[in-house]
């Protein structure tokens, strides 16, 4: 139990590591540009007197050092700066994006994950019968298919010819919840379609893995039925490679969900980060891919995590 | 050519299909001014004209021809894309080859920098470098191209860690033979299998990380024709029940699942296995 605990906090100490050094990364990446931002952003016309003006309110007449300080500092506390665009406090323009963003991950994770199971189990049950082909295929497919074109063909389906569902998922903190689901089961549809291929394939993957060992054989010989030998016997047993795959899976969705947000034009943080991107609003880059970039490395951090401590080989090491 | 030709007739359907959509393309993108019936950023007419005969898929926004824009865009996104994967491939198998042959210190350091930047998801980064150095070519190019290359460090590190320490690099070691030497005369021949493999299914990744972000707006600028700003630019005629934006992106997904057809059955083939799952 003792190692398994050491392994775990040897893992957690690696990911703040991570987090640092993006922290490191994100502050100092503005150092790298030729002349400084002030200069690069207001172009040629500005005045000196408009760049100094600009430069001191950004910090960026401050020590880079104590710059970095102030901004990680900012950041563990909720202050996230002054957007350079409309001047609004950051973290006010974050909050309730990162909860839409969050509403919309989720509803995707709760589709895609019991969905990806079922057809993994179901494509290792029936194993290179014409139903496991189609699902080959139909998961190369999807891997290889942008998340934008996915999200086009069900408008033009679901939304512009049948009408079922709105084109556009506008939310407000005013909507039921129902409403709310509603609304978002496009996008969420959208990131169900591009995830759950890769998971399904894992699934299929280490459940095939573990129907080769002998126990399994054992199993067959008692004349269990082949569904009860992959629940009660297989699937516990590939469980750890599983849970690894819907966790990198997930981490994988807090990026996918930047493209998405932006084809539904849904009120999330990956909208705000592309505006800003295209408006330069630097300090609002650096905040949002702070808070991507650490819901990620929490998600494949678990994801490590959870696959020491399901797995006995690493619990009981010799 | 004579046995090229033969593992052709022996590929299975999906892989026959796929390297005849891939050459497709590359003729496509080759001979692209001789192809497509007008100029990559001529205003022609009205914008948003439907099919005809004059415009055989239409207009776009600014009154440009689709179907040549599409034509283009092939060369460019392609173009770019497989520029990338050799900038990547050329860094990432270099230093991977390094790490190996080497070992010791520089094993270790240029590990633990590609597990940091690994650590990072790739949209996030690309985006952030973007806001900070404008949305400019050169840095697009080279920040795809780093990012993209610590996957390639990964696996020449890992096919040349198993190469590296057989008899024959021994001897070449032994007989004083510079460190170039054995990267490139003992084990880069050993490891261009599965390099290759890789090359295929990074190129279809960057491809799709291209069209992403110029699909935001990021990407490649404007007026260059490029399949990701398509889409974008005529979104707005998937609302009029129009499937002309559906296009570019069509485009985009038959090459990477015909990319991806070829490179299942390349590994299928390696493998020597009946069953990959």
């Amino acid at each position: 139990m003792i190692n398994v605990l050491k392994i775990v906090a040897q893992r957690i100490a690696l990911g703040l590591f991570t987090l640092l050094v993006i922290s490191l990364f994100i502050t100092f990446g503005v150092e790298l540009l030729p002349g400084d931002l002030a200069e690069s952003i207001l172009g040629q016309s500005a005045t000196p007197e408009t760049v100094k003006v600009f430069r001191a309110e950004l910090g960026l007449d401050k020590p880079a050092h104590l710059r970095y300080l102030d901004w990680l500092a900012g950041m563990a506390m909720g202050d996230m700066g002054v957007s350079l665009a409309n001047k609004r406090e950051i973290s006010e323009l974050v909050g309730l994006r990162l909860g839409n963003t969050l509403f919309l991950g989720g509803f995707a994770a709760a589709i895609a994950v019991p969905l990806a199971l079922l057809l993994g189990v179901l494509a290792a049950l029936y194993r290179n019968s014409l139903y496991d082909r189609a699902v080959n295929i139909f998961t190369l497919t999807s891997i290889s298919f942008p998340e934008f074109f996915v999200a086009y063909i069900l408008i033009l389906f679901f939304a512009i010819k049948l009408g079922w569902f709105p084109g556009i998922s506008n939310v407000s903190t005013e909507l039921s919840l129902g409403d709310k689901l509603y609304r978002t089961l496009l996008p969420a549809a959208t990131l169900t379609l591009v995830v759950v291929a890769h998971m399904m394939r894992m699934t299929r993957a280490a459940i095939i893995n573990v129907l080769a060992s002998p126990y399994i054989e054992m199993a067959r010989l008692k004349g269990i039925r082949p569904a009860k030998i992959i629940l009660r016997h297989a699937l516990p047993n590939a469980l750890a490679p599983i849970v690894n795959v819907v966790a990198l899976n997930l981490a994988y969705l807090v990026v996918g969900v930047v493209i998405v947000e932006v084809v539904f034009v849904y009120p999330g943080l990956g909208q705000l980060l592309v505006d800003s991107v295209s408006k330069r609003d630097v300090p609002v880059v650096q905040a949002c891919s702070m808070i991507f970039a650490s819901v990620y490395i929490m998600l494949n951090l678990s994801a490590d995590v959870i696959s020491i401590i399901t797995n006995p080989r690493l619990l009981h090491p010799r | 050519m004579a046995s090229f030709f033969k593992g052709f007739l022996a590929a299975p359907l999906s892989a026959k299909f796929g390297m005849l959509v891939v050459f497709g393309y590359a003729v496509i993108s080759l001979f692209a001014p001789v192809i497509a019936p007008y100029g990559e950023t001529e205003i022609l007419g009205a914008s948003y004209e439907l099919w005809s005969d004059k415009y055989p898929l239409g207009t776009d926004n600014l009154g440009r021809d689709m179907l040549s824009r599409l034509i283009f865009g092939a060369r460019n996104t392609i173009g770019i894309a497989l520029l990338i994967t050799s900038l990547a491939f050329l860094l990432g198998s270099i230093t991977g080859m390094i790490a190996a042959t080497v070992g010791g210190w520089t094993d270790q350091i240029l590990s633990r920098i590609v597990d940091v930047l690994m650590s990072i998801p790739s949209l996030i980064f690309a985006l952030l470098v973007l806001s900070i150095f404008g949305t400019s070519m050169p840095y697009l190019i080279g920040v795809i191209a780093i990012l993209d290359s610590t996957r390639v460090f990964r696996l020449a590190r890992a096919t040349a860690m198993n190469v590296a320490v057989m008899d024959f690099v021994e001897v070449a070691r032994l007989r004083g033979e510079r460190l170039g030497w054995v990267m490139f005369k003992e084990i880069l021949p050993n490891i261009t299998t599965p390099l290759l493999a890789e090359f295929g299914l990074r190129f279809c990744f960057v491809f799709l990380f291209i069209s992403a972000l110029s699909f935001l707006g990021l990407g490649l600028q404007p007026p260059m024709a490029d399949w990701g700003s398509m889409v974008r630019d005529n979104a707005t005629l998937i609302t009029y029940d129009d499937v002309t934006p559906l296009l570019p992106a069509g485009a985009i997904a038959l090459l990477t699942v015909a990319m991806n057809f070829v490179v299942d059955w390349m590994l299928h083939k390696s493998s020597g296995l009946k069953d990959v799952s």
